[in-house]
């Protein structure tokens, strides 16, 4: 099966670890990810005003690429577009559903990109998550070479993929999707309260103080509820929780680090793929010494 | 806020300010029944001068002064509260709605220069972009 | 055929605009028009003399009036015909007051014209009435109670002192409903089952109650004083007192079940064995084996209670039974479900066990004072307002009305018993507006129990010591309270009974937006629904507490007292009918009709059940034949008045036929004219008894008659008696029209509105955009009219 996928543009960056262990899962599961052939920002944060239409430009041209990619053939009818990163994820679908819900709208957006062919509506954006779920995990459970035995994973959702209610992939208040991702994977999904809390997003960038806090906050919450790992689909949640866990141990001083991992990585893993793929060298706290001791390695 | 006890007027300029949130956000402040789900669950509240609650009354007396509160800036879109409104009112909507007046007046809340270079290097490119556009007019 | 026709000057009214000279001049003058007389007033007795002497005289069969609108004297001239031994549905009613002379007060001559062409219309009606009959139907004193709650209870209690046979139904093994659960009631403090038990008692022994209780409503058939209920009586595993070895009651069952399952009647804080029986005070008091649990009843070789009776009084072998009762009125008092919080993930229903719900709390509070309690409540408790009530995020929109006061009961009770507990409310409205609540209110503060205006975001669980931690802003002082308590209650609020679906929708009972049931009127039929002879009672309808519910309770008693004290009732003849030398049996007409009155007959012929029609008409564009068709608005009836309606028409002129339902528009119609207020006067209002009367053809047929436009006005969804009506009107619509675009028509000519009755300026507006609409169009061609129609019908 061949799916459009729309990268983004962190995942070309400090979050190539995602994609490419991403890739080369879904080629276990017999889906090939053809990137879309142009593609711009997503838009991320696009205004949440209503009279800001024209930061949906950018993700509109995205999802008409979509409808390019069936036309030429690159595709076969298949209108959904495969995402991996959760604000990408998130900002398209809520541009989407706009546009679905204000023909008008759409007409305008159209007429600003009046030199090419319009955006008709007809893109499905999905998450990666959402695909493994329609695929079924009990038929991901089936192509599990090395269950993740013993490793107790907190399944960490952040904001993007659950809010709004109206694009989120699962209940916003009691998601259940990644637990069940990560007992596909046969490792052991942790349950702690920290799931759905916010890491503190682009604060990160001139506050850091807050991400420094409620990192603390969100992989304690982690450590008490017993997990020994925290996944995620988002590179901005992994930067905050991983990479200022540096900062985090700077400031607190009885904190114990804890790995961060996409998401993408263990499923690699439990697939049987090896080195590069995995990309585990990306990630700030080594998870390679936990893995090994669980024998993963 | 100030700290000493102030008296409002009502004024057709308070409504005017109320009226324009409203239009900008697309949300009926009106009908916020001050229940205080949105600030206790705030993910961020203790980093705020004045509760999300709080800052919605400020909006329907139309006190203007509320443009300034650091809680309009601290508020990261994380939804905590759209979900949870039991009026299904969305307060990101507000606060966006807030800042946007400020953005358009080309006044930035951010300054690139201090950033220093080591973190520009590795932070996400998604951090940057999202950091720009919500503070940068 | 000799027809009469009266022309009421209505003291000026009319005759001061309607130039009824020339309406006598330019009227059908058929040769069968026998008498044509004009009065001063019609409706008064002198009036009246001249019809009854004419048809004495002149030997008239068919009565026609141009006077005021149906609604004021159709009864009047009805009765007049009677008396002089005419069947009273004979005669046919031309509005001249309403829809002419006052309507169009400022354009004299279009009135005239206008009362010409609704005059022809009621003469070409009348030519092809014929005499109907109205069936009398004997009322018995029988009343169904469904719901044995305190609403049924005490609706129960009084029918059975009247005099009247009750069925008192209900779904669990005990009769008192969820009042059975309470401890002490507010503001009063006196404890519910000792006010409720004397009750459950008095409706066990009362001679006129047949209690039937863990039975089921298996199904409902019936409306209009004539109910038939199917009911699913559960066995009880323990045979009743007719058999010699019957239960004694002796409990050594009991001791000797070895299953433990927690007790709905204590909300599960205290268990129960397989066989119990559910409370202290239940009525019927008698020992039932559960057989969700029971060992024996699951496959199980288990006979510890068979070991131990004296009686051998079980009987593994029964089987639910299943009988059936024919009543003439039912009370609904299915009263509600408490809201299931574990909806509300923030708040670890469910999941942390210090969270409990309100019901829970009930019967925690009620043991509190015990020696050893089976759960003890620890040193600070916190009680959580509006939990599955004023939350749209869960589409409760609604305030459930009596969290607030049972909370602050509950508080009371506690502060009481214990003083030394610490216990908060928060709340976001504190809702005290009952008689002594305020009061009640103000004892609890005095108490020292602490009210805090914020509602609690989200709670976390201590997983060592299952404290939980309870984050909130207190709204009042904007601070962020972040706090342990040892138990949190949940004031959940109150949603309608899940299981009383079935019976609502097997009685087509309305149900208001809030889920719950829906009276007729909000003001002043409130018990009523719109089925005859179904009314409603206790939380079934919305929200209330217990003296709201018994004030409620006793009112549908005394409604039905009143429904039943005619001893008879007419029916409305203008029922719907089969030809059937028409019929082909295809049964199409089976799955349209709302009410389920059609039938198919021995011979595999559709025919009608006359107490179950309600003569909406919407059965009659489903027959492709043309067998069904409606009394008193026949097919050939209307066409003829369509036809009669558009005669004077000239080229050039401009008509629109409006079919307005007699519940709403028709009436509409008749207000803006009591108004005198104006409107195009080019529309001509035919009175049909609901939108969905008018079939596709009717609809094509006035079209291909001359008519440039047809509107079928009905009443909204909500507050129509017919409230599936607008579905059927739409479709007949959307028939017409693609029927009208095969002829090249356009579809703007045809269209239908909901008109609630007091919509004036809406009508008015609708009026007048409609002429202007004909006047852009063209006038339909003559070979696209001929096209429209098969004349042959």
């Amino acid at each position: 099966m061949k799916i459009p996928y729309y990268p983004g543009c962190t995942l070309k960056t400090t979050a190539r670890n995602m994609e490419i262990s991403a890739i080369e899962s879904a080629k276990i599961l017999g889906i090939e990810m053809i990137e879309l052939p142009r593609w711009n920002c997503c838009g991320v944060v696009a205004s949440l005003t209503s009279d800001d239409l024209i930061s949906h430009l950018a993700p509109v041209r995205n999802l008409m690429r979509v409808e390019e990619m069936n036309e030429e053939g690159l595709v076969e009818n298949e209108y959904r577009m495969l995402t991996l990163c959760s604000m990408c994820f998130n900002t398209l679908r809520r541009s989407n559903l706009r546009m679905a819900e204000n023909p008008e709208d759409l007409i305008s957006i159209n007429d600003v990109m009046y030199l090419e062919k319009g955006y008709d509506g007809k893109t499905e954006v999905i998450h990666f998550f959402e695909l493994l779920d329609s695929i079924g995990f009990d038929k991901i459970e089936e192509k599990v070479k090395k269950p993740l035995t013993g490793l107790k994973i907190a399944p960490y959702y952040g904001c993007m993929l659950l809010r709004p209610k109206e694009v989120g992939i699962d209940s916003p208040e009691d998601p259940t999707i990644i637990q069940r991702f990560i007992s596909s994977i046969g490792a052991e999904p942790v349950p702690w309260e920290a799931k759905t809390i916010c890491c503190g997003s682009y604060h990160t960038v001139s506050n850091k103080d807050i991400v420094i806090k409620l990192a603390y906050e969100i992989i304690t919450n982690a450590r008490k509820h017993g997990a020994e790992a925290i996944i995620t689909s988002c590179p901005l949640c992994a930067f905050n929780l991983d990479d200022r866990q540096k900062e985090v141990r700077e400031k607190y001083l009885n904190f114990e680090p804890m790995p961060v991992l996409y998401f993408s990585q263990l499923l690699a893993l439990a697939l049987g793929l090896e080195g590069e793929t995995l990309g585990l060298e990306q990630n700030y706290i080594d998870p390679k010494p936990l893995l090994k001791e669980k024998g993963h390695l | 806020m100030t700290d000493k006890i102030k008296k409002i007027r009502l004024t057709d300029r308070n409504v005017k300010f109320l009226e324009k949130v409203e239009e900008i956000s697309g949300e009926s402040i009106t009908l916020c029944d001050q229940c205080g789900t949105c600030s206790a669950g705030c993910p961020f509240v203790e980093e705020m001068d004045i509760t999300p609650s709080q800052l919605m009354r400020e909006v329907l007396l139309g006190q203007e002064e509320v443009l300034r509160a650091r809680t309009t800036w601290i508020c990261a879109s994380c939804f905590t509260c759209t979900v949870r409104c039991p009026r299904m009112l969305d307060v990101s909507k507000v606060a966006e709605a807030l800042r946007q007046i400020g953005l358009r007046q080309a006044i930035d809340e951010i300054d690139i220069n201090i950033i220093d270079r080591e973190e520009y290097r590795k932070m996400p490119t998604i951090a940057l972009v999202s950091a720009y556009r919500k503070l940068t007019g | 055929m000799k027809v009469g026709v009266y022309l009421c000057q209505c003291g000026g009214n009319i005759s001061n605009v309607v130039d009824l000279d020339a309406v006598e001049k330019y009227m059908d003058n058929g040769d069968d028009i026998v008498v044509i007389k004009q009065s001063s007033h019609m409706c008064s007795g002198a009036g009246q003399k001249l019809i009854t002497d004419d048809i004495a005289a002149q030997k008239l069969d068919r009565v026609v009036i141009a006077s005021c609108s149906p609604q004021f004297h159709e009864k009047t001239f009805r009765a007049a015909l009677q008396k002089a031994g005419l069947n009273p549905y004979l005669l046919e009613i031309a509005n001249f007051r309403e829809h002419c002379s006052w309507a169009h007060k400022d354009k004299p001559e279009d009135a005239t014209q206008k009362s010409i062409d609704l005059l022809n219309a009621a003469i070409a009606k009348a030519r092809l009435d014929y005499p109907l009959e109205e069936t009398k139907m004997k009322l018995g004193n029988e009343v169904l109670v469904i719901g044995a709650g305190i609403a049924g209870i005490q609706a129960a209690l009084d029918l059975a002192d009247t005099g009247q046979k009750v069925y008192l139904v209900e779904r669990l093994p005990t009769i008192g409903g969820n009042m059975a659960i309470l401890t002490k009631t507010f503001p009063t403090e006196d404890c519910a089952s000792c006010i409720l038990s004397p009750k459950m008692a008095a409706a066990q022994a009362h001679p006129n109650i047949t209690l039937i209780t863990d039975a089921e409503i298996e199904h409902i058939l019936g409306h209009r004083l004539h109910f038939e209920a199917i009911i699913k009586v559960n066995p009880r595993y323990v045979k009743p007192e007719i058999d010699m070895d019957e239960c004694i009651g002796c409990a050594l069952c009991e001791e000797a079940c070895p299953v433990e399952t927690p007790n709905y009647w204590e909300q599960g804080i205290v268990n129960r064995k397989a066989i119990y029986i559910p409370a202290p005070h239940a009525i019927p008091y008698k020992y039932l084996i559960d057989p969700e649990t029971c060992l024996n009843l699951n496959g199980g070789s288990c006979n510890a209670c068979v070991d131990v009776c004296p009686q051998k009084a079980m009987d593994f072998d029964q089987r639910p039974e299943t009988i059936k009762v024919e009543v003439d009125s039912i009370v609904v008092a299915t009263g509600f479900d408490i809201y299931d919080a574990t909806e509300k993930h923030v708040f670890g229903y469910g999941k942390f066990e210090n969270v409990v719900n309100g019901l829970e709390m009930e019967r925690i509070v009620d043991h509190i004072m015990e020696k050893d309690p089976p759960r003890q409540v620890g040193k600070r408790v916190a009680f959580v307002q509006c939990v599955g009530s004023r939350d749209e995020q869960i589409g409760r929109e609604y305030c459930s009305r009596v969290c607030c006061m049972y909370s602050v009961k509950l508080a009371s009770l506690l502060k009481q018993a214990k003083p030394g507990t610490d216990i908060y409310i928060f709340y976001t409205d504190l809702r005290a507006f009952g008689k002594g609540f305020e009061e009640y209110y103000k004892r609890a503060q005095k108490m020292g129990i602490k009210f805090i205006r914020g509602k609690p975001a989200h709670f976390t669980e201590d997983p060592d010591t299952k404290k939980v931690t309870v984050l909130v802003e207190d709204t009042l002082s904007r601070e962020i309270i972040e706090s342990e308590f040892d138990l949190v209650v949940l004031a959940v609020g109150l949603g309608p009974n899940r299981h009383s679906e079935k019976v609502a929708d097997d009685l087509k009972l309305a149900r208001s937006e809030d889920g719950f049931l829906k009276e007729a009127h909000p003001k002043y039929r409130p018990v009523d629904t719109l089925v005859e002879g179904v009314f409603l009672a206790g939380v079934a309808q919305g929200p209330k507490d217990i003296p709201d519910t018994v004030a409620q309770a006793s009112a549908a008693a005394a409604k039905v007292i009143v429904a039943l004290a005619q001893k008879e009732f007419s029916l409305d003849p203008m029922l719907a009918f089969v030809h059937p030398e028409l019929c082909d049996g295809c049964e199409k007409c089976l799955g349209v009709c709302p009410v389920d009155a059609i039938v198919m007959n021995d011979d595999d012929k559709a025919g009608i059940k006359e107490t179950l029609c309600i003569g909406c008409g919407a059965c009659i564009s489903s027959c492709p034949t043309g067998a069904i068709d409606l009394n008193g608005y026949t097919n050939e009836q209307l066409f003829a008045e369509v036809e009669a309606a558009l005669k004077s028409k000239k080229p050039g002129e401009r008509r629109a036929i409006v079919f307005g339902d007699s519940g709403s528009t028709y009436r509409l119609a008749d207000t803006v004219g009591v108004r005198k207020m104006k409107y195009a006067t080019d529309s001509r209002v035919l009175m049909v008894p609901s939108g969905c009367r008018v079939t596709p053809k009717l609809i094509l047929f006035a079209l291909s008659k001359g008519a440039d436009a047809v509107l079928i006005g009905d009443s909204p969804v909500k507050g129509n008696r017919f409230e599936w009506a607008w579905d059927f009107t739409s479709a007949n619509v959307e028939s017409a029209k693609a029927k009208a675009a095969e002829a090249g028509i356009e579809g703007e000519r045809i269209f239908s509105i909901e008109f609630s009755a007091g919509d004036l300026a809406k009508f008015i507006e609708t009026m007048n955009d409609l002429s202007d609409k004909m006047a852009r169009l063209e006038p339909i061609p003559d070979d696209k009219k001929s096209s429209l129609f098969d004349l042959k019908r």
